[in-house]
């Protein structure tokens, strides 16, 4: 039915900037011609709650969410949500994820423990499949607070949209002191 | 040129370009950005009021000038609003006037999901539904004119989906022929006493008629023929879940939802072999078009509770699902108070206390959460002190001894401070705790009339909270800080036992103001490795900075550790600690 639309989910915890990632990723989606829509929740996920958000982009695009199931990229910004959105995904669905552990107030309690070997959970089911310390590459592209840039450029090259785009895209929307370190986060993670 | 733009960001771009001179508006999720939009439009005086009921009635007097005027709320706003919003469909407008209504199906970030078309029917409003940002920009620009045509207030419904979707949008250029505003005299129309209002009713339902007519031929009711063995009358994002789910159905897109385009219906019925009604919440199409003697299926296949998706929509008409990987059980991860929020100790105190606490709506009602766990009950804004009182009225005097009300700055001057000069008035003795962080924080930091600031960002006049609880006959008003636990816990304690009314305010502001000189976060806090004796007490204020590490070799015993970058250094932890384990970390 919908299959010139890409389905992208942005998955991670309030607070680690997956609305401007996702911002970035629908800004070089529209100028590379499509149409795009993208959807999320605001409000009470903020505060440390989950953060779903989702991108469309093609020819005409009706749903601003993605059907369940049909997701073609999960973005994952932590890995117990990477996870928990995996049913988003179609299967043979790619998925880019930081390999960052962030405790949910359970775990921080001692009640829980952070769920183990989530890592081979993922690729035991995604062969396409790419977890990257983000944290690490952005330090070396100078500063840790790129980090979503790297896992932005690492899904960049697994997407139809031009270089052009994306560059254009980190322009309008990273601010001009940050931009330098952010293209070079963008490039190192279109390396991986 | 064109644009990404949220549903929330294209209101404001169409109020702008349809001239409009004042917006007003409470804050509440999804509305909210609507103002925080508009006002990057210089021509727009943009204001927040300090409840919906005054957002309206400021929209009502900009209107009754002679100017353009958007009113904006989340769908619980209208209930505040209501008492105008019933009267103005008789007054009518001058300059044209629409009041957006942001509902919230699945209940995202609210405490009910009621549909606001029930409103449009009930206040005798014509309502639009834009389906797209695209449409929120075109459709608030509509309803301007046709307000001003039809001369009737118009109401603009959206939902979470359609306010903080995003998509692109054609942008236009603001009008400038309006007439400039002028005070103008018309008491037979804008006085209502029974008299005037005698007059005005058969207007407004007369007025009713006219629409739903002229709706018929109106572009944003479009029928769209396809294969007409299957035909959905639908509006708002609805349109768009059918659209993506069933592309080959012919639809009836309705952009105005109230009156209903009678016409319309009829003929889009005759040209289809089954006819759905696809809404979410209410039966508000399905009803009225089977009280038409028109046959349609809706409900019987669709929720009334929650959103619609694709899957929901594929599940109702029996299309096969996708193959997806089932779920992993994973921990939850609820929405937590911020590290160094003042609300926490208050919290911590009252469970301590065991206090009965009626709560009320902010970020503070996470408070609720455990291992706080001290909120027994919530209902809607304003309401804690009230409930306190109610309470009291009923329960042994050991136990009235108990209750506490506990509600926020903003929402103490929303409808809060009715309840506390009704607990004076008639004498309950619960005890009120004003959670004065300086800031209306749940909805994303807007200022409000005790903070010194204007949504324009212009200093001004700050209401003196201890002040009004005196002249409200408050005899006694503490101020704490809700940062040292001792004082907090001894105060809370003193005025519970207090066998007459007493307000308690809390005195630190929300760590996430942004304006340099209200919050200043202190050097971080660390935990001495040694002298950690792993007792847990440092846990049970549930701060996300502090984690528990069970140790290395699996054993139980296991010490707190804090995340130097997320403390604030608001030393709540540290009076925690017995083995003084916790100090900050030069
Ligand atoms: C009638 C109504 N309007 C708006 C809202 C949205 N809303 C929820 S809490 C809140 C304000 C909370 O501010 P405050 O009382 O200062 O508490 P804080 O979040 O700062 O702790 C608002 C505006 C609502 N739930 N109901």
């Amino acid at each position: 039915m919908s299959n010139q639309i890409k389905n992208i989910l942005l998955v991670g915890v309030g607070g680690q900037g997956i609305l401007l990632a996702s911002e970035i990723l629908s800004e070089a989606a529209m100028l590379a011609g499509f149409d795009v829509k993208k959807s999320e929740i605001h409000g009470m996920s903020q505060r440390g709650g989950s953060v779903v958000s989702h991108v469309r982009y093609g020819t005409e695009v009706f749903s601003p969410i993605v059907p369940e199931g049909e997701g073609d990229v999960l973005f994952g910004f932590e890995l117990m949500e990477t996870v928990r959105s995996l049913p988003l995904l179609k299967p043979g669905g790619t998925v880019v994820a930081n390999d960052l552990q962030i405790s949910p107030p359970s775990v921080l309690m001692g009640q829980e423990t952070y769920p183990a070997a989530l890592p081979e959970r993922i690729k035991e089911r995604f062969a396409d499949c790419l977890l990257v310390d983000c944290q690490k590459i952005a330090t070396d592209a100078g500063n840790v607070r790129a980090a979503n840039t790297v896992l932005l450029g690492a899904v960049s090259k697994r997407l139809d949209i031009a270089e052009e785009f994306w560059l254009k895209a980190l322009e309008k929307m990273v601010p001009v002191k940050a931009l330098e370190v952010n293209k070079r986060a963008f490039q190192m993670g279109r390396e991986l | 040129m064109k644009e990404i733009l949220s549903g929330n960001e294209a209101i404001a771009r169409g109020a702008y370009e349809a001239g409009c001179l004042v917006a007003c508006a409470y804050p509440g999720t999804p509305s909210t950005e609507i103002l925080e939009n508009a006002l990057k439009y210089k021509e727009i005086n943009s204001s927040w009021a300090p409840n919906e009921k005054v957002a309206l009635e400021v929209a009502i007097g900009a209107s009754f000038g002679g100017g353009r005027a958007l009113c904006t709320m989340k769908h619980v706003g209208v209930n505040v609003a209501a008492d105008p919003l019933f009267t103005l469909s008789y007054t009518g407008v001058r300059g044209g006037l629409v009041l957006v209504a942001a509902d919230d199906p699945e209940m995202h970030s609210s405490q009910n999901e009621q549909d606001s078309r029930n409103y449009a029917r009930f206040a005798k409003v014509p309502m639009l539904e834009p389906a797209d940002s695209q449409e929120c920009k075109e459709f608030t620009r509509l309803a301007f004119e046709l307000s001003e045509q039809y001369d009737t207030p118009f109401m603009l419904r959206s939902s979470t989906r359609i306010s903080h979707g995003k998509s692109v949008v054609e942008l236009g250029e603001r009008v400038t022929d309006l007439p400039l505003p002028k005070l103008e005299k018309n008491p037979a129309k804008l006085v209502m006493l029974p008299g005037n209002a005698k007059v005005r009713h058969p207007l407004v339902e007369q007025m009713l008629v006219d629409l739903s007519k002229a709706a018929a031929t109106m572009p944003f009711n479009r029928m769209e023929l396809r294969d007409t063995s299957i035909g959905i009358i639908t509006a708002g994002i609805c349109y768009q879940y059918v659209r993506e789910v069933l592309p080959n159905a012919s639809t009836l897109k309705l952009g105005m939802v109230h009156p209903l385009p009678h016409d319309l219906i009829r003929e889009f019925a005759a040209s289809v072999d089954v006819l759905y009604v696809i809404e979410e919440l209410d039966p508000f199409i399905e009803d009225q078009v089977k009280a038409m003697g028109i046959t349609a299926v809706g409900k019987e296949i669709v929720s009334l509770c929650g959103e619609l998706t694709p899957g929901r929509l594929r599940s109702a008409f029996g299309l096969p699902q996708p193959a997806a990987i089932a779920a992993d059980k994973m921990p939850g991860r609820p929405p937590n108070m911020c590290p160094g929020c003042p609300h926490r100790g208050v919290f911590f105190s009252l469970n301590q206390l065991k206090a009965y606490v009626t709560g009320d709506i902010g970020c503070y009602t996470l408070g609720f959460m455990p291992p706080l766990s001290a909120m027994d009950t919530c209902v809607c804004m304003g309401a804690s002190i009230g409930m306190a009182t109610g309470v009291t009225k009923v329960v042994s005097d050991e136990e009235k001894k108990k209750v506490v009300a506990v509600i926020g700055d903003s929402t103490f001057l929303h409808t809060g401070m009715n309840g506390l000069m009704d607990m004076v008035y008639n004498n309950s003795p619960a005890t009120v705790i004003i959670l004065d962080n300086s800031i209306t924080a749940m909805t994303g930091r807007q200022d409000n009339p005790a903070t010194g600031f204007t949504l324009m960002n212009e200093p001004t006049n700050a209401v003196n909270i201890p002040l009004l609880c005196k002249a409200l006959g408050v005899k006694n008003t503490r101020i704490i800080n809700p940062l040292d636990l001792e004082e907090t816990k001894r105060v809370i304690a003193e005025e519970m036992a207090r066998p007459e009314p007493s307000v308690i305010i809390t005195n630190k502001p929300c760590v996430l103001i942004k304006r340099d000189d209200v919050f200043q976060k202190g050097p971080a806090y660390a935990v001495e490795d040694d002298a950690c004796s792993g007792c847990r007490a440092c846990l049970k204020i549930g701060c996300p900075a502090i984690e528990w590490r069970p140790a290395a070799d699996g054993s139980k015993k296991g010490k707190a550790y804090i995340d130097k970058l997320l403390c604030t250094g608001c030393d709540v932890c540290r009076q925690l600690c017995k083995f003084d384990a916790i100090g900050s970390d030069k």
